[in-house]
């Protein structure tokens, strides 16, 4: 009896528009998936996209056409993925709403660290690229939270956006001074520097999966603990949430995917944000649902917005870095606006 | 007794205007020297009188080019670039109440800097054209950045937000522009990431040199009411200042001085952020420390050249040195403002 009423209470915490949302988020996606396939310098027609697919024999120029975007496609819905649950963590670790690892100077980091990495030690594959960037994005998250969370109020948006700008800031100085006296590292790293999941391969998806599969769990487990965290430091200890660890564990999660998709994609910035603001606003705060969620719509925006990139840029492409930034700051803007000032 | 506190203030007032014109003329010494160092030092050392007779318009064999032509447009592009990024920077700083509020933080130079590579990258413009087109763009983001930020009550916070939204766009665009250039046109619009005083000449410099020479007077004008605009809305009112006028004429002069500065070196980072508070610290309160921030700005770029062109094997342009010198003291205020809950 007293099962049964749980089991039926659970029922009714799922929210309300979740599963019109799922279904909708995924034919999006298939959508996307679609379009990245399709479009692009060359733009294929469904017959050859159909024969790419699911025809190996067939050996056509449209069908090979295809066959190549497969890769960029799949990198890109991991990266797109990745950035928007590691933003959702970040967010609950900071309870902060405008948490993105591109304004927390996280990107600068991994930037600092691969270039040196470049320029002193001759590195050149990506598994060493994701060790350096991964470092370097710990390092600088690490400290732009203890700045930002100083003093009384601890981390409100306001003073993290400028402790993260004030570390960018110090840390592209450094970037530049490392680089100038070397313009080989100074050609390969502007490459680096605009996001670009054109850049994605199979191996560069093999080395991401196993990042991918722990920083996804990771969030999984942390979100029934993170959603009490939502109430407060103090209700959250009062549940039996052990605060400390939880935001160690999570804030892990969240760094590590971003960091990784850095390492490989370079600096997309904005996905993190948008992603979960839009799943928020649609289906509620419930962290337990707005994890996934903010997977696939991470994904479907970074893809959309690759093809965008490719559509715009044509003949060449628009780096999608290029593309975020101008889809993710007018909401960085508006959330700005709309915020009550205290809450700054 | 009346006479006793009256004598008191006056004597009090005599003690710092002392302070001020010591601290000025001391800093304008300084100021002179690095100066008279950017000419003679380089990797031949001219003595003084060599120097002197360039300078005089003497044909001086070797010194006449070396002098002339290099050192003389490097020193002036760095005096006026200087001295127009720590005046233009404390006018923000004082204006908005904030230290953190300078044209980095709140997104006009990235403007300019958009707005400057785009010529250089995508229409292969010239030197008149790109300055044009760089005080074109800081304008057009700071009233963007303004308007935005408006919206049913003004405050710092938010127009730092907002500048850093717009900041990360004006980024991309660079990033982009950068991405697309030919190869031979990325150290020059290199610079705009930086902020350099290499290649500078002299008849790109006029531009420069008029603005600031006619609108810095302009704010030093204001600077009385600046001062009164710092202590609020109200007071300033009822002490009887129009507001809205003069933070409008206030702003513009800055923008364009600082926006014309940054078309002609770059953006040459903190050095608008810097000169402010160490003025202040300096001349204490009373006194206008426009002119202080100003030499300030001088000798910050000047000394910052040396170091980038002498101190280490490979040449640094200015801006990387002040950026590592500046990000600094900007952490160090960060955590000093977090821990007495300023922000």
């Amino acid at each position: 009896m007293n099962n049964t009423s749980v089991s039926e209470n659970k029922q009714l915490l799922i929210p309300r528009n979740f599963i019109k949302v799922l279904i909708l988020s995924i034919v999006l996606l298939g959508i996307c998936i679609l379009a990245s396939l399709a479009f692009g310098s060359r733009t294929v027609g469904w017959n050859e996209l159909m024969n790419g697919l699911f025809h190996p024999d067939v050996q056509s120029h449209g069908a090979n056409v295809v066959r190549q975007r497969i890769a960029r496609t799949v990198f890109s819905i991991m990266c797109g993925a990745a950035l928007g649950v590691s933003g959702a963590l970040m967010q609950s670790v900071t309870r902060n709403p405008i948490a993105d690892p591109s304004i927390l100077g996280v990107n600068t980091g991994a930037a600092l660290f691969v270039v040196c990495g470049i320029s002193f030690l001759n590195i050149g594959t990506a598994s060493q690229y994701i060790l350096l960037a991964l470092a370097g994005a710990i390092i600088t998250a690490i400290f732009v939270f203890g700045i930002g969370s100083m003093g009384s109020g601890g981390a409100t948006p306001l003073k993290l956006v400028l402790a993260g700008a004030a570390t960018s800031a110090a840390l592209s100085s450094l970037v530049m001074a490392i680089m100038i006296p070397r313009s080989n590292v100074m050609d390969q790293f502007r490459f680096w520097q605009v996001g670009s999941v054109g850049s994605g391969n199979w191996d560069s998806i093999s080395t991401f999966i196993p990042f991918l599969i722990v920083g996804i769990l990771i969030a999984l487990f942390t979100a029934p603990a993170l959603n009490a965290l939502a109430l407060g430091d103090e209700v959250a200890t009062g549940l039996g949430v052990r605060t400390g660890t939880l935001r160690l564990v999570a804030a892990f999660g969240g760094v590590l995917l971003c960091g990784v998709t850095t390492a490989l994609a370079g600096p997309i910035g904005f996905i993190g944000l948008l992603a979960t603001h839009i799943m928020r606003l649609v289906i509620g705060p419930d962290l337990r649902y707005i994890i996934p969620m903010s997977a696939l719509s991470g994904a479907i925006i970074l893809t959309i917005s690759d093809v965008f990139g490719r559509i715009l840029g044509s003949p060449g492409e628009l780096e999608v870095g290029v593309v975020t930034a101008f889809i993710g700051a007018p909401i960085l803007i508006l959330i700005t606006m709309k915020a009550k000032m205290r809450a700054l | 007794m009346m006479n006793e506190s009256v004598n008191f203030i006056m004597v009090g007032r005599k003690k710092r205007l002392r302070r001020f014109i010591l601290v000025t003329s001391f800093l304008a010494v300084i100021a002179f020297a690095l100066c008279c160092a950017m000419l003679m030092l380089g990797n031949t050392i001219y003595p003084v009188s060599d120097v002197i007779g360039v300078l005089l318009g003497q044909e001086v064999k070797g010194a006449s080019f070396a002098v002339g032509i290099i050192r003389f447009p490097r020193m002036v592009a760095g005096v006026f670039a200087g001295f127009a990024f720590g005046v233009a920077g404390t006018v923000f700083q004082t204006m908005l109440r904030n230290p953190l509020a300078n044209p980095n933080v709140i997104g006009i130079t990235a403007g300019s800097s958009a707005a400057a590579v785009f010529c250089i990258i995508v229409l292969q413009a010239s030197n008149t054209i790109i300055s044009i087109a760089s005080v074109v763009g800081g304008l057009a983001t700071v009233l963007i950045i303004f308007l935005l930020s408006k919206g049913t009550s003004f405050s710092i916070g938010r127009l730092i937000l907002i500048g850093i939204g717009i900041q990360a766009m004006l980024n991309a665009v660079i990033s982009y522009l950068l991405l697309i250039g030919q190869q031979h046109d990325i150290p020059t619009a290199m610079r705009w990431l930086s902020g350099s005083l290499n290649g500078a000449k002299m008849e790109s410099l006029y531009p420069l040199i008029i603005t600031v020479l006619i609108f810095a007077p302009v704010i030093f004008a204001l600077g009385k009411r600046l001062d009164l605009l710092e202590l609020g809305e109200q007071a300033a009112t009822s002490l009887g200042i129009h507001t809205d006028k003069t933070r409008l004429a206030l702003i513009i002069s800055s923008v364009l001085i600082i926006a014309l500065a940054t078309a002609t070196t770059g953006p040459i980072a903190f050095v608008a952020f810097l000169s402010g508070p160490i003025a202040k610290r300096l001349v204490g309160v009373g006194f206008s420390s426009l002119i202080p921030a100003g030499l300030i700005g001088i000798i910050l770029v000047l000394a910052s050249d040396l170091i980038g062109q002498f101190a280490f094997v490979a040449r640094y342009p200015v801006g990387v040195i002040t950026g590592i010198l500046g990000a600094p003291y900007l952490i160090y205020l960060l955590i000093r403002m977090n821990r007495k809950g300023d922000l």
